[in-house]
Parts: structure tokens; C-alpha cells; sequence
């Protein structure tokens, strides 16, 4: 069924009276973020605080030859200088492997390098002082001596065998490796009309999270606990964590998370920096800060999306594609990052090129290696934005080759909406998409006709403006297969706990957790429907692995599918209880009951019988008048985890409208649009504002961002006036539509809806800059980010 | 990220401020802070004093005034760019200025950033120095030795490197007075709004007749200084803005937005449009 | 005469203050670790992304790129006093209106800002377009909402205020 914009899904059995599912209210508690009144961990400050900084190597790699600390110990406000050696005393090293990923290998990292240091900005030693800007001045006091050791840079020479080998015990510089063929690939090309070959690059870039990564830990000597007050998306993987390398057992370790001033994958890694303020928090029994200024966020937030893939598809001249084939090469800097490891981009990439279409040839390969560069691992969106730009790049060329209008050529290979359940190339499960409706709906909102017209209209005044697609899919809901089955003690299920105030409010504790996305809202929506209370009769409480059940966190947009549907079963629980103590009161049989506002009322009628404020007052403070032997249960708890399917997929379609610059090489971004499928819809208005947000981010990747390192494996514009994120002025309006297809798995029929914006835009900026200069006969640009230098090339202008 | 310890000291005169620079081989002003705090925060510099000059009186006054029979623009050094931004005078009798205002970073940077401190900062990318350039300005000093009036063309001396002594302060800057005949364009070309520019251009010339003379072309972002390209500027003055463009003889560098080729391009790109905007009547 | 720790006076929220403060401290460490005023936030700490945005005597400025000594005698307002005060009430409730706050954390930065034209707008009678305020908080970095529902809120409340004053 198709959504405009803005407007209500129609609703099955979600259709409670009062329900709040479909329906754009405001997120409670925005007022405490308007008002600069939340509290993020940056604000959090302590009795006995203490600050640390790191001193960070200046060479990619280095062993370091001594350490003398002599002087920073005698500065000012300075309590302690611990180099790596120290703290490995007091933390175990870990290695970034899952087990699912064949064959993956990574080095012992520790937090705080000992010996040897493999990218410039790893941390060589450790400053704790009694302000942030003592620790820095002492941080200039420290002599290192290093013996600098040649750089692994360039990934294409990584296995060469000439190159140096960086960590010796791993015997060579491959981290990981995958190959697949399906189908017959060759016989596929060779029987194609028409087969396009191209080199994708995909620039690294990084999460410029606008709060950096902070934390807070405070080891309290007498409790024999740990307490962390971390930006984190994962509080209960990190308290696993901290137990484990600190040898404590986990309930001597408590993780809380408030305000999170975004994430976006960058905060849902283990950190060395975050262990070793830990680490410290611990040896020196006082509460340790670390907030990471702009510039070691640069060098330390993990990096993704590196990757050089040729590629190539066929085509017929009826518009059939025969095959994909790819060959991934990606530099993940000189580790694996920990728990989640830096193999899991690559493996989606191979995953999901050619995901939407139901060509059944495709061979790939994909090889991950190691690099003495930051670390790379999951940001928003994971491997979608380059199999996207990769598929929906050979698309729209083969489109052009054979003279077929892009979305005709969609229309004859996208998996058809009746076709369900299916299955894609490379095994991915698809429950219910919706590629068709998807692509009808774009079509119309955005007047494809009328902007073609006004494209050849403008053409004929030298006015270059294109017109570019990308159809996509979107991994959602993982379950167990994500992590789980790889040996990583990261959580897919995630369970919530509502209970019954005395004052006949409703608690909720939920193990997802919020970072702006609106989990609080989505969650008192789902639990005051499912209960039959008002919102703002809801108190939701997350991020504290101490208050709430064990989950997983908010990524792979999970919290809203996974966590909105455990406490859907919550409140529903509840609300069969609560319905059991009504009818104790008022004799009557608790099916015939329904709570609705607050009120207990008859089901058949409405009829209002009781508000929950005397059922609560009765139930807490005169349990004596209930029946004899009758027990009110006032609190539930229900966890979910996705069963049926490995992941809920979602699809959608983007398009972008833009016109270059050809003097200049400028591209001005004029609108865009994006329909996505995120099953039902708890929330129109959060999931246009995450396609909005995710979209920026992917223009980002295809316009702006790219971490630039020289080749000695200097990055050279880690701050941000060379680092360009998209700022308002340069940014489209973005329009946004909706199909809903919900996934049968839960009964909320919620998928995610947090990366769809990122997975497409990329690729859809691309097609439209090479839809806009295909009539100049220019080289079709596939090496992002798109810069003016680029464009001109393209154009053969310099 | 923070500074280095400083002391700071807020100069109530000139003569206080000048004097302290003589006695602290390492002390720094302290302007608009736009540019030198941020490079104290980063510590890219260490200075051990700061002397802060905005209480100093008499130095964030925009006038114009007849000199030797010429009507001259006056700009203290402490005009703040949103103060710039907002006159009359300036948009009347400094229009070049006006018009490059609104390309300097954001709001809230132009209310503190000076037009002095652009001046003496003296970024190869900023719009102030190539403005002051080509209007054929000069620039006001005070220093031990007294006042001194240094012409534009003899102020930009290298990357950020001016004919200021280090132990003086700019005072001011004066431009001639636009009148019926002046004619001026600016355009540049960054990738974001307000960010320092790849290559950008501000030209003044005047109207002749149905062409031009005297015309000033200041590039930057193409050189460590503005830099006036002088055969260009006779070929536009001849009416030929493809000869203009093709005698165009920068050399740029590499930086990290944009290699030499792209940047010369771009020059060219901008000399076309720039070249217009001095056709059309003011 | 030249310290490196000063005393100094000045009006923060309509609040008197006086305190010691290092001279390298920023305007924006101090209201944020000497004042407990953490609405102000820090996101670079070179200029560049706004989260730091405050007022100072009536004017909006990076908090990161002043001096706390700088403002000796001078009247500071944070979003803290701007809220206190309701002077922004109205943008604020459109930002949660129209969700133009993910995270929140360069929000109270924008809602400085955005004030700021809003102000313009009034004082000159007109209503600013909506590529004049995008241009206007062009220097507040947003990396959740993708901006166009900051747009949208800005653009409501300049048209609510313009038809409140017909
Ligand atoms: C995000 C951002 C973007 C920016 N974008 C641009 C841009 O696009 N274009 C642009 O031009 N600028 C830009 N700037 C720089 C800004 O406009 C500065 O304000 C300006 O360059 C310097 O002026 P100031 O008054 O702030 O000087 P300060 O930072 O106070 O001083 C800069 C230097 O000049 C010296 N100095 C200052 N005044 C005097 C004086 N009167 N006499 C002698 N020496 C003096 C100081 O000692 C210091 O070394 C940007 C800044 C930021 C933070
Ligand atoms: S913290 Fe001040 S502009 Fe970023
Ligand atoms: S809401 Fe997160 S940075 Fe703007």
C-alpha cells in the first residue's frame, strides 16, 4: 500500500483505539535537548574528576624505543603518566575476530601501544592531570624516541610480497578473504549485448559525530565496582568488555548512557583510548574523563568505506541483466577492529551487490588487508553505500549503453512485488519487498516526465542538469546471525520491562538505547498502545545496564523493529495483567475488560469502569481488599528476537536532481527524494527525519568527505575546515514517501529505517552527475567524492 | 585541545600595546580572535602573551575623508566584518567590500572578526587582502618608530608574511572612494559556504568611455599573496576577455582542495564572470 | 598588567559573576566547567561547527574562539538564559515540532543562531527565504537531521513573528 508523504499508514491489527502507531506525535522530553538542558557525557563531571589525554604517535609506524616521562610527572595538576606497558598490567589485550567470518585475522592490540605504534594517532602514553589542559601541557613534556618503520599504505601493494608484513606473526598483511560465484558468470557476459567494466573507488571517510566520544569511568575502591558513563550505542557489549579485560565479573560493572550527541556506528566500537581511561579510572581509584577533541577524533573514530572494486555487468538489448561480477580491495588500517571486527563491510558488500534484481549470475571476491592507516570498521550503513553505488552505477551505464531509459531498465530486472518470499544471488532471504510500488510512487512524486522535459529544455541553453536513481536494500532487525554465531557477546535479542506506577503511570525499561533517532518516542508510542494509556503517561528509561533488561543497543537499525516490538509484547502483558486485578475488582471476567486512556473500560462498549489510578492505589496500598489468595502482578517483562528471518529486509528507490557547473565543476544538489519501505511505520515523521539525516550523510561521501592521507600515511586534513561535512547551505530539500510492507516476524511489523538514506544517496548523486554530462561526451565519474578537480577532469577541462 | 598557558594583557592604548610588543619578543594581538584563537587552541602557536587591543579607542570607526583632493574610504582596524557588512558608507563608497563580506565564514565569526585582523593575517585564500589589492588601498602602522602608510602593493610579502614590523599594530586601511565612473566585480569559488576560497577574484577598473581602464585584477588563493595579474588586466582594458584569460600567468599550488591545473582553470573561469560583472554598469 | 590567571566580572543570564579563570580558558570552557552552564556545547574547538554559539553583549559568537577573560564586563547569554527568559520559546517548540533536533547536540548552537536572522528579519520587516537561512546557519554543523527540518522550523516561526506583528 502506498504512503504520501507525511501522512498515517493504514493499520491492521495495530489499529488498537488511541494508537499512536502511524502517527507523527513529538518526542517527549525534546524540551531538556532544546533547552541545552540534557546531559551528555561530555557535562557529566565528577567529585575527584580527573582528565586524561593521550600523546599520539606522529609516525604511521614506529616502534618506540624509550619512553621518558620524567618531566610531565613533575608539571602541574599532573597525578599520573602511564605509558602502555604500565597498563597492560592492569588490562588484557584483545584481538578483533569473529568466528563466522572464515578465516579472518587480526594482531593483539592493547590500549595504549606497547613497543610499537601502527598509525599515526594510536596513543603511545597516557597523561592524567587535574584539568584537560594540564594533561595536554605535560603531554608535550614526554620524550619518545622512535625508530620509524616503513608504512603500509598503498593497499593495492599491501600483498605484494614486497611489502613489509605488519604484524610478523600474522605472516601477511591479508585480514580477511571472500569469494563467491553463483550462476554461470561467464557464459552470462559472454551471452550479454552489451557488458560495461568499470573501477569504483569509494573515499575513506569518517563519522564526525558533532559530540566526539566521551567517557567517564569511576572505579570505586570500596563497592569493588565500575561505574562508565559512556556515549556508547552498546552499553551492555561494553560492560562485557570492561569485565573481561579488567578480570571483573559483570555485575561489578555498570555502563550508563544519557544523551548521546549522535553515533552513527562511531560509538558502537571498543575504543583503546576508552579502555585505557578505564584502565586508568581503575589503577588510580578516582573517577577518569576522556572527551576526544576534534582532532584525535580524526585520527582515532574508526574509518569506513575504503574500497576499489571493478566491476562489471551485462547486459541484453531488451534490457535484461545477465551478471554482476566485483573484485573488492579495502584497507582496514593495522587492526581488526574490536568486537565487531573490520571484515564485516566487505562481507556485506559482497552480500549485496545486486541485491534488488533477480539476475542469478554474479561472482565476487572481495579481499580486506591490513594498512598502517586509522582503523576502519562499521559507520552507517555498512557496505551499502558502495554495493549500492556499485550496482546502481553499472546500471545506469548499462542503461546507457544500451539506450534504455534507467528505470525502464529497473522495471525489467527488479524482483517483481508478487514474487515473495525470494531469494537474491548471492542467498540473501527477502520476506516482502516492494520494489515496483517503490519505484511507481518516485516516479510520480517527483514528476520524472516533467523533469526530463525541463532537462532537454535547459540542455538546449547550456544548462547541464541530471537526473540519477538508485534502487536499494537495507539490512535490518539482524539477528543472531550478525554477531551472535561469530562467538561476540553482542546481543540480538533485546527485551523491555514495563511496570505499573502507584500513580497508575506507566515504566519502561528498555535495553535499546537513544541517540536522537527517537527510540524513547518510538517505544512510549508502541507501549501506550499496546497498554492503552496516554504518552505522556510513559516514562522510558535506557542506558543503564544496571535498570534495564539486557540488549543490544541501537544499530543496524534494530531499535525500533527489535526493541519497539519487545515492548509491544510488554505492554501487552501488563496489560493482561492489570486486566486480572480489574476484574478481581470488579467481578467481572478480565477478557471482557480492555484498558483504554488510562481507563479500564468494557470492551464490548467502551463503557468506562475503572480509571487505573484507583486500580493502582488498590493494588499498592490495599492489596488487603482483593480477593483472598489473588496476587497483583504489576511489572512485565518480554523479550524478541528475530526468528524467521535473518534479517528484515527493507528496499526503496532515491533519486536526485542536480545541476553541474561544466566551467566550474560545482554540482548543486537541487532536490532530492527518496521512497523507502521500512514496514509499518511506528512513526512517519522519525523515519523521514532519519532518510533526511542518513541522505545528507551519503551526500556527503559522494560530494564531500574523503580522509586524505599522504604516502608516508599522514592524514592531512584532519580537522574540520579541511574535512568538509555537509553543511546546511549546500544541502537539498528532501522529499520523502513511503510503501508499507511489515514484516510477518513480529507482530508490530516493524523494519529498521536508520541507513537507508546513507545506503542510496551516494549512488544516486553519482547517476545524476553522469546523467547531467553524458551529452558531453564526459568519462562516467566513479571515483568518489565527486570534487570539482574530478568533474573537470572528467570533462577533459584541465 | 586547549591553549598553552598565556598571559593576557588588554591594551589600553596604542602606545601600551606597541610597548609591550617591544619588551615580549613572543607576545601576540589579539584581534577578533577568529583565526589566532583557533590556532592557540590547536597549539600550532605557544605565544606567552596576548595583548588584546579591542578596548583600544579610536580604531573600529569607518569615514570617509578627503586626502590631497581624493575622497578616501577610512576602516579601522577593528571594524568588525558584520560592522562592515552592515554600513552604508561601505556599501556606498566601498562596494567591492561590501560585496565580499558575506563570503567570509558565518555569522557569528563576522561579528568578532576584524577587518584588520584579515589584513595583518594575511591568508593567501581571504577575500580582505586581494580587496584591499585591487582597490589600490594602503595600509596604516604604528609602530616604535612612529606611523607609517605601506600601499597595498607593497604590504603582501610572502605566506602571511607583511611589511608589519613585529612590533607594530595595524591601525587602519583607506580605499579610494567609489564614484559614478568605478566599476568592480568579486566572485570566488569554495566548496561550502563561507569556507576559504579554492580561487577567488576582485577586480576594480573604470569606466572609458564604452570600455575600461585602470583595471585591478587581485586573484587569491592562487599564490602565498594576492596576486594582481597585470597582462590580463591590459587585455580587458583592450576589450579582449579571451586575450585576458589566456595571458593569465599563475602558478599556483597544490593545496588540499585542488591541484595547480584545477586552480587555473578555475582562474580563468572566474576572470570571464569577474570580466562581466566590470562591464555591466555599476 | 599581565597574568595568567585573572579575576573578572561580568553578567551571565542576567546573573552577576565573578570569578578566577585562566586566561587560555575559552569563553565556552569557562560557562561550561566554572559555571555548570553545559547547554553550550564543544564540538572543534577551531571555529567551525557552532555547537559553541552564544551571545555576547547582544551579538552571536563562537564561544570556542573567545576568552573568558575577554569578557570581563561584558553580558553573556547562553541557551540556558535564552530559555530562562523565552525569548526563543516559540523556536524552540518548532524545532520539537518539527523534530528538528536528533541528537540535540548542536541544537542549542542553532537555536542561537537561528535567532539571530530572526531578529534581523524583524528588525528590517521581512521574512527571510529559506536559502537565506540555510546560509545563515551555514556555519552550525548538523550531522543528524540532514538540515531540512531546521529549515522548516526556522521558516515557520520567521512567518509566525511576521504575522504576529501585522
Ligand atoms: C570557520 C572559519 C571560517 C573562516 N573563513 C574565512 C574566510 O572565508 N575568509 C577569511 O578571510 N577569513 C575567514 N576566517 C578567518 C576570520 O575571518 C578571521 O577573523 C580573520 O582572518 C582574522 O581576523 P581577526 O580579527 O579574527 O584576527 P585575529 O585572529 O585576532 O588575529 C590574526 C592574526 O593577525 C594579527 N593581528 C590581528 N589584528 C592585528 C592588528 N591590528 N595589527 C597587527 N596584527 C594584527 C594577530 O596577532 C594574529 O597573528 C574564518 C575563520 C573561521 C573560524
Ligand atoms: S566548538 Fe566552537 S565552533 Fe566548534
Ligand atoms: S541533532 Fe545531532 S548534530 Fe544536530
Amino acid at each position: 500500500m502506498k504512503i504520501v508523504a507525511d501522512s498515517p499508514p493504514v493499520l491492521t491489527a495495530l489499529d488498537r483505539p488511541n494508537s499512536y502507531i502511524g502517527r507523527a506525535v513529538p518526542r517527549p522530553n525534546l524540551h531538556r535537548l532544546t533547552q541545552g538542558r540534557g546531559q551528555y557525557v561530555s557535562d557529566v563531571n565528577l567529585p575527584r574528576m580527573a582528565h586524561v589525554a593521550f600523546l599520539r604517535t606522529p609516525h604511521a609506524h614506529a616502534r618506540i624505543v624509550s619512553i621518558d616521562t620524567g618531566a610531565a610527572k613533575k608539571s602541574p595538576g599532573v597525578i599520573a603518566v602511564v605509558t602502555g606497558a604500565e597498563l597492560a598490567k592492569v588490562m588484557t589485550p584483545w584481538v578483533g575476530v569473529l568466528t563466522h567470518l572464515k578465516g579472518l585475522k587480526s594482531a593483539q592490540q592493547y590500549p595504549i601501544a606497547v613497543d610499537r605504534a601502527c598509525w599515526q594517532g594510536e596513543a603511545v602514553c597516557a597523561v592524567v592531570a587535574k584539568s584537560r589542559a594540564q594533561a595536554e601541557d605535560a603531554c608535550e613534556l614526554i620524550d619518545i624516541a622512535y625508530e620509524e618503520l616503513p608504512p603500509v599504505v598503498d593497499v593495492e601493494l599491501a600483498l605484494d610480497g614486497q611489502t613489509p608484513v605488519i604484524h610478523a606473526e600474522l605472516g601477511d598483511n591479508l585480514c580477511f578473504e571472500r569469494k563467491l560465484d553463483v550462476g554461470e558468470v561467464d557464459k552470462a557476459l559472454a551471452g550479454a549485448d552489451a557488458v560495461v567494466e568499470t573501477t569504483f573507488m569509494f573515499g575513506r571517510h569518517t563519522g564526525v559525530t558533532n559530540e566526539p566520544r566521551s567517557i567517564v569511568a569511576d572505579w570505586n575502591e570500596g563497592d569493588r565496582r565500575l561505574t562508565v558513563y559512556q556515549g556508547t550505542q552498546a552499553p551492555h557489549m561494553m560492560q562485557n568488555l570492561f569485565a573481561k579485560h579488567l578480570d571483573l565479573a559483570e555485575h561489578q560493572v555498570r555502563v550508563l548512557t544519557k544523551d548521546v550527541g549522535g553515533s552513527f556506528g562511531i560509538k558502537v566500537h571498543c575504543y583503546a583510548d576508552e579502555m585505557a581511561t578505564v584502565a586508568l579510572a581503575k589503577l588510580l581509584k578516582r573517577p577518569v574523563k576522556f572527551v576526544a577533541d576534534r582532532i584525535e577524533s580524526f585520527v582515532t573514530d574508526i574509518h569506513a568505506r575504503d574500497h576499489r572494486i571493478k566491476a562489471k555487468i551485462g547486459v541484453t538489448r531488451d534490457g535484461t541483466i545477465t551478471a554482476f561480477e566485483i573484485d573488492d580491495l579495502t584497507g582496514i588500517g593495522p587492526y581488526s577492529v574490536y568486537p565487531r571486527t573490520s571484515g564485516i563491510e566487505a562481507n556485506q558488500v559482497v552480500n549485496l551487490v545486486g541485491g534488488p534484481y533477480t539476475c542469478p549470475n554474479y561472482r565476487a571476491q572481495t579481499r580486506v588487508v591490513f594498512q598502517n592507516k586509522n582503523v576502519m570498521c562499521q559507520y552507517r550503513a555498512v557496505g551499502h553505500p558502495i554495493a549500492v553505488a556499485v550496482t546502481e552505477g553499472l546500471v545506469e551505464l548499462a542503461a546507457a549503453r544500451i539506450g534504455m531509459d534507467p528505470l525502464e531498465l529497473r522495471r525489467r530486472n527488479l524482483f517483481p512485488d508478487d514474487g515473495y518470499p525470494a531469494q537474491s544471488a548471492s542467498g540473501l532471504k527477502f520476506e516482502q519487498l516492494s520494489h515496483h510500488e517503490a519505484l511507481a510512487h518516485l516516479d510520480g512524486m517527483m514528476n520524472y516526465a516533467g523533469l526530463r522535459a525541463e532537462q532537454a529544455e535547459l540542455r538546449k541553453k547550456g544548462i547541464y542538469r541530471g537526473i540519477g536513481f538508485a534502487s536499494f536494500i537495507e539490512v535490518t532487525n539482524p539477528s543472531a546471525a550478525f554477531y551472535g554465531v561469530g562467538g561476540a557477546k553482542i546481543t540480538s535479542q533485546d527485551g523491555a520491562t514495563v511496570k505499573l506506577d502507584p500513580q497508575g503511570t506507566l515504566t519502561l525499561q528498555s535495553g535499546v538505547t537513544e541517540q536522537g533517532q527517537g527510540t524513547e518516542s518510538v517505544l512510549a508510542q508502541v507501549v501506550a498502545t499496546s497498554f492503552g494509556i496516554s504518552m505522556d503517561k510513559v516514562r522510558i528509561v535506557l542506558g543503564d545496564t544496571d535498570a534495564t533488561p539486557y540488549g543490544g543497543g541501537t544499530w543496524a537499525s534494530r531499535a525500533a523493529g527489535i526493541g519497539g516490538e519487545a515492548a509491544w509484547q510488554a505492554g501487552k502483558a501488563l496489560r493482561d495483567n492489570v486486566l486480572a486485578v480489574a476484574g478481581a475488582m470488579l467481578q467481572a471476567k478480565p477478557e471482557a475488560l480492555d484498558i483504554r486512556d488510562g481507563i479500564v473500560v468494557d470492551k464490548a462498549n467502551g463503557a468506562e469502569r475503572l480509571p487505573l489510578t484507583e486500580l493502582a492505589r488498590v493494588a499498592y496500598f490495599r492489596p488487603d481488599t482483593l480477593p483472598p489468595g489473588f496476587q497483583a502482578e504489576l511489572v512485565a517483562t518480554r523479550h524478541y528476537v528475530p526468528r524467521g528471518w535473518p534479517f528484515a529486509f527493507t528496499n526503496g528507490i532515491q533519486a536526485s536532481y542536480l545541476e553541474v557547473d561544466t566551467d566550474t565543476g560545482f554540482v548543486k544538489l537541487l532536490r532530492h527524494w527518496c521512497v523507502e519501505d521500512c514496514g509499518t511505520i511506528i512513526n512517519p515523521q522519525l523515519v523521514n527525519e532519519q532518510i533526511r539525516g542518513g541522505v545528507v550523510q551519503g551526500i556527503g561521501a559522494a560530494l564531500f568527505e574523503q580522509c586524505l592521507y599522504d604516502e608516508r600515511g599522514q592524514m592531512m586534513n584532519g580537522n574540520m575546515a579541511d574535512y568538509l561535512v555537509p553543511m546546511a547551505g549546500e544541502m537539498p530539500d528532501i522529499d520523502c514517501g513511503h510503501v508499507v510492507s511489515p514484516t510477518a516476524d513480529s507482530e508490530l511489523g516493524a523494519k529498521g529505517a536508520g541507513e537507508a538514506g546513507t545506503a542510496g544517496a551516494p549512488a544516486c548523486i553519482m547517476n545524476a552527475i553522469n546523467d547531467a554530462l553524458r551529452p558531453l561526451g564526459a568519462q562516467p565519474l566513479t571515483d568518489m567524492p565527486f570534487t570539482p578537480g574530478k568533474i573537470l577532469r572528467a570533462l577533459g577541462k584541465v | 585541545m586547549k591553549p598553552a598557558p598565556f598571559a593576557y594583557h588588554k591594551a589600553a592604548s596604542l602606545a601600551d600595546a606597541i610597548a609591550l610588543l617591544g619588551q615580549h619578543s613572543d607576545a601576540r594581538l589579539l584581534a577578533g580572535g577568529q583565526s589566532l584563537i583557533a590556532t592557540l587552541n590547536m597549539r600550532l602557536s605557544a605565544p606567552t602573551l596576548l595583548i588584546d587591543i579591542n578596548g583600544i579607542a579610536g580604531l573600529a570607526e569607518i569615514a570617509v575623508q578627503d586626502r590631497a583632493g581624493k575622497s578616501f574610504v577610512e576602516i579601522g582596524a577593528l571594524v568588525r566584518h558584520a560592522q562592515a557588512e552592515r554600513s552604508d558608507l561601505i556599501a556606498r563608497h566601498a562596494p567591492l567590500i561590501a560585496r565580499a563580506m558575506p563570503f567570509i565564514a558565518h555569522p557569528a565569526i563576522r561579528t568578532r572578526g576584524t577587518l584588520g585582523g584579515s589584513i595583518a593575517f594575511a591568508d593567501p585564500a581571504a577575500e580582505m587582502p586581494a580587496c584591499l589589492l585591487a582597490l589600490d588601498g594602503e595600509v596604516d602602522a604604528q609602530g616604535p618608530d612612529g606611523k607609517s602608510t605601506i600601499k597595498a602593493a607593497d604590504y603582501f610579502q610572502g605566506l602571511y608574511e607583511t611589511a608589519l614590523g613585529s612590533q607594530d599594530v595595524l591601525t587602519g586601511f583607506r580605499v579610494p572612494a567609489a564614484d559614478k565612473d568605478s566599476r568592480f566585480g568579486f566572485a570566488e569559488l569554495a566548496r561550502r559556504h563561507g569556507d576559504y576560497a579554492i580561487v577567488g577574484l576582485a577586480a576594480s577598473a573604470r569606466a572609458h568611455g564604452a570600455g575600461l581602464a585602470d583595471v585591478r585584477l587581485a586573484f587569491f588563493g592562487v599564490g602565498n599573496t594576492p596576486l594582481r595579474a597585470e597582462k590580463s588586466e591590459a587585455a580587458l582594458a583592450a576589450g579582449d576577455i579571451e586575450a585576458a584569460v589566456a595571458a593569465l600567468d599563475l602558478d599556483p599550488h597544490d593545496d588540499i582542495q585542488a591541484t595547480p591545473e584545477v586552480k587555473k582553470h578555475l582562474a580563468g573561469v572566474l576572470l570571464r564572470r569577474v570580466a562581466a560583472q566590470l562591464m555591466e554598469a555599476r | 598588567m599581565a597574568e595568567l590567571i585573572m579575576d573578572i566580572t561580568l553578567t551571565v543570564n542576567g546573573e552577576p559573576v565573578s570569578e578566577r579563570v585562566e586566561a587560555r580558558k575559552t569563553l565556552v570552557d569557562f560557562v561550561r566547567d566554572d559555571l555548570g552552564l553545559t547547554g553550550s556545547h564543544v564540538g572543534c574547538e577551531h571555529g567551525v561547527c557552532g555547537a559553541c554559539t552564544m551571545r555576547v553583549d547582544g551579538e552571536i559568537v563562537r564561544g570556542c574562539l573567545m576568552l573568558a577573560v575577554q569578557c570581563d564586563g561584558a553580558t553573556v547569554e547562553t541557551i540556558e538564559g535564552l530559555s530562562d527568559q523565552g525569548e526563543v520559546a516559540d523556536l524552540q517548540a518548532a524545532f520539537e515540532q518539527r523534530n528538528a533536533l536528533q541528537c540535540g547536540f548542536c541544537t542549542p548552537g542553532m537555536v542561537t543562531a537561528a535567532q539571530a536572522i530572526l531578529l534581523q528579519a524583524k528588525a528590517s520587516g521581512t521574512v527571510p527565504s529559506r536559502e537565506e537561512i540555510r546560509e545563515h546557519i551555514s556555519g552550525n554543523y548538523c550531522r543528524c537531521t540532514g538540515y531540512h527540518a531546521i529549515v522548516d522550523a526556522v521558516e515557520t516561526v520567521a512567518k509566525a513573528r511576521a504575522g504576529a506583528k501585522a
